[in-house]
């Protein structure tokens, strides 16, 4: 019994991003015992194979090639079901990031086979694979199953908890090559503006700001706390509009989907398009100084009151427990 | 130029949600076009006045998304096609949606598509690229910006916050991404003109589909509400006492600190 499935890996600065961890703890439960082979593509990718064991994948296989050095929908495509045919795999799970959000639905195409999106947790119950979603801007759930062919899902960022990280686990690792060709959409120029640091997406701390923070210069406030917390520092659209921050540190349902354990929203009012970015957040803590604010329904702790003087007294307060500690 | 708008009519998420039945309860709901769909359908008009050509703006669903058809053709789009599935199919998936609309833009020849991003209500965003699989052309999803000059086409796409320059050629399927645009409001004579506009309304059978051909993949089991949030707990007092109160509750209560 059990079930063969394939897990792609994803990279970020030329490491694997962790997302790639908490899809092979997907792939697990899915597997039901069987056999979890992940995937790696790039141009000079295979020293990271071992991470990718370490976290529980059974075997990896790697494809090297310099039109894979970044992604393309053509590229990357043909190198996953060229894996795909060879492995013949019953199931296949890619993160939900912008790579996996472009590219499952057109190998899930090419497959013939539906796809499950944005998954929050998978479970096995009498003989199906039960997958969850957030559906309505993240208001509501479903749960799905795939009930012709290939069991195809993406899982959403920090919602899936990854394996703990074994040194001592081994497996093979082998190479495919496979030919690339017929690119028809070319990358010429990438404009990075996501700053170093913590991965927004992946942090367990978020800060985020709003229009209440009146300018690039009050949006300085919040570096100082995410850094007290060792979190990552986000923004609301309204934020990124009025030109404090960069667009790069927008989440919502235009910018990044984020579950960290620890929210804090910082003169933010509570847009719907804002919570479908963080509402599933473990813990919520709103500043504002609207008692009415909409953030404060979905708040598990609120102060109200004016963030400027708020924020500076918080981050002197977690200095001391820190200090404490 | 040739251009196709996907256009879903979808459940205003600002509304309250409940369940009822098992479903979420549409009775009484608001409607409204999906808002990346207007980013679509708007992207469409600028192209087709600069380029010249015609835009048609395609649903797959039922009788109710007139309506929304309706705007966007007052909006300034030339036609809409309304492909109702209503009676023939209780159960679809991305899959059949896609396969539907591929069939019907089979023979049409199009220069460009433009969709949504991501559908609000059901939010997966498989729609689009999997209808560019099908017709065999290629696909940029989360565009901010298009340029077309020829058969030569260059987007800003939006990945995550980076924004990559791409060029490509047409024919091409692109998702509008917000800030694409400013979707403008329908204009009174444009409301009017609409009334005349062409809105043709088609079956599977008219695309010689059976309901086998797009029989979904996956099936919904369970719709339900997240567990109802005990009333958060806003802090009250001093404004020192309150800071040191949220650190000790972070600390110890919940514990993420
Ligand atoms: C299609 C579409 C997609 C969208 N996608 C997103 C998205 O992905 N992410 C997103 O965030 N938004 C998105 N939006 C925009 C969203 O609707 C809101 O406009 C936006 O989230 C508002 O940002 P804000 O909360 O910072 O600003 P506002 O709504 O203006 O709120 C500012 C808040 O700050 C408080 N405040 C002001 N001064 C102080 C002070 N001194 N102390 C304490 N509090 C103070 C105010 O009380 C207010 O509540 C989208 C909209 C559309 C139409
Ligand atoms: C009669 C009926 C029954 C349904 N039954 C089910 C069901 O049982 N289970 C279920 O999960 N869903 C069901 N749906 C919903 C439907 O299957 C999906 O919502 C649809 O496939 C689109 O998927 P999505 O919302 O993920 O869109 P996305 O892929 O997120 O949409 C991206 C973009 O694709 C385009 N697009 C999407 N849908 C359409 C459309 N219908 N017409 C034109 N363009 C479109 C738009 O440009 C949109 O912005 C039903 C719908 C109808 C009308």
């Amino acid at each position: 019994m059990g079930r063969k499935v394939l897990v792609l890996a994803e990279l970020k600065d030329n490491k694997l991003r962790n997302v790639s961890f908490e899809a092979i703890a997907a792939a697990k439960t899915i597997a039901e015992g069987g056999e979890v082979v992940s995937l790696l593509l790039g141009e000079s990718v295979e020293s990271l194979a071992n991470e990718l064991v370490q976290y529980g994948a059974d075997r990896v296989v790697v494809v090297e090639d310099e039109k894979l050095a970044q992604y393309s929908s053509d590229g990357f495509s043909q190198a996953v079901l060229a894996v795909v045919e060879e492995e013949d795999p019953e199931a296949i799970v890619f993160g939900h990031t912008a790579l996996g959000k472009d590219l499952s639905p057109k190998v899930a195409s090419k497959l013939d086979a539906g796809l499950v999106s944005d998954v929050v947790d998978v479970e096995v119950t009498g003989g199906n694979v039960v997958f969850t979603r957030p559906i309505y801007s993240g208001k509501a759930f479903e749960k799905k199953i795939v009930t012709d062919g290939l069991i195809f899902v993406t899982v959403r960022p920090n919602n899936i908890p990854a394996l703990e990280k074994d040194e001592s686990r081994t497996g093979d690792v082998s190479k495919v090559d496979v030919e690339i060709k017929d690119l028809r959409t070319i990358i010429k120029e990438v404009v990075k503006k996501t700053s170093e640091g913590v991965d927004l997406s992946e942090a367990k701390v978020v800060v985020a700001g709003g229009r209440g923070l009146k300018s690039a210069e009050g949006f300085k406030l919040l570096d100082e706390l995410a850094e007290v917390l060792g979190g990552a520092v986000g923004a609301s659209r309204g934020a990124c509009d009025a030109g404090y921050c960069d667009y790069s540190l927008q989440i919502g349902q235009t910018g990044k989907v984020v579950t960290p354990d620890l929210y804090i929203a910082v003169g933010i009012s509570g847009a719907i398009q804002h919570l479908a970015g963080m509402s599933n957040s473990k813990v919520i803590v709103a500043i504002n100084k609207d008692p009415e604010a909409n953030i404060f329904k979905i708040a598990d702790y609120g102060i109200v009151g004016d963030l400027f003087e708020v924020v500076p007294k918080l981050t002197e307060e977690l200095k001391k427990l820190k200090v404490n500690a | 130029m040739n251009i196709y708008v996907l256009l879903k009519r979808t459940f205003d998420t600002e509304e309250r949600i409940t369940i009822s039945g098992g479903r979420i309860n549409e009775d009484g709901a608001e409607f409204i076009i999906n808002p990346y769909d207007e980013y679509a359908v708007e992207e469409a008009i600028q192209v087709r006045d600069e380029h010249g050509g015609e835009v048609t703006v395609v649903t797959v669903g039922g009788e109710d998304a007139e309506k929304q058809l309706r705007t966007a053709l007052a909006m300034g789009a030339d036609k809409a096609v309304l492909i109702n599935i209503e009676d023939d199919l209780d159960v679809t998936d991305q899959y059949t949606t896609a396969k539907i609309i591929a069939t019907y833009l089979g023979d049409k020849e199009p220069d460009l598509i433009l969709a949504g991003n991501v559908a609000i209500d059901n939010g997966t965003g498989q729609v689009g690229p999997r209808v560019a699989d099908l017709l065999g052309i290629p696909y940029i999803t989360t565009i901010t910006d298009l340029k077309i000059d020829g058969d030569k086409v260059t987007v800003v796409k939006d990945v995550e916050g980076d924004e990559e320059t791409i060029e490509t050629t047409l024919p091409l399927l692109v998702t509008a991404q917000q800030g694409l645009n400013e979707p403008r409001y329908p204009s009174l004579p444009g409301i009017m003109k609409a009334k005349k506009k062409p809105l043709d309304e088609l079956e599977l059978d008219d695309l010689d589909l059976d309901e086998d051909d797009v029989e979904a993949k996956t099936k919904t089991i369970e719709v339900f509400l997240p567990p109802a949030k005990s009333a958060g707990k806003v802090l009250e007092g001093e404004l020192d006492d309150q800071v040191k109160e949220l650190v000790s509750l972070l600390h110890n209560e919940a514990k993420v600190i």
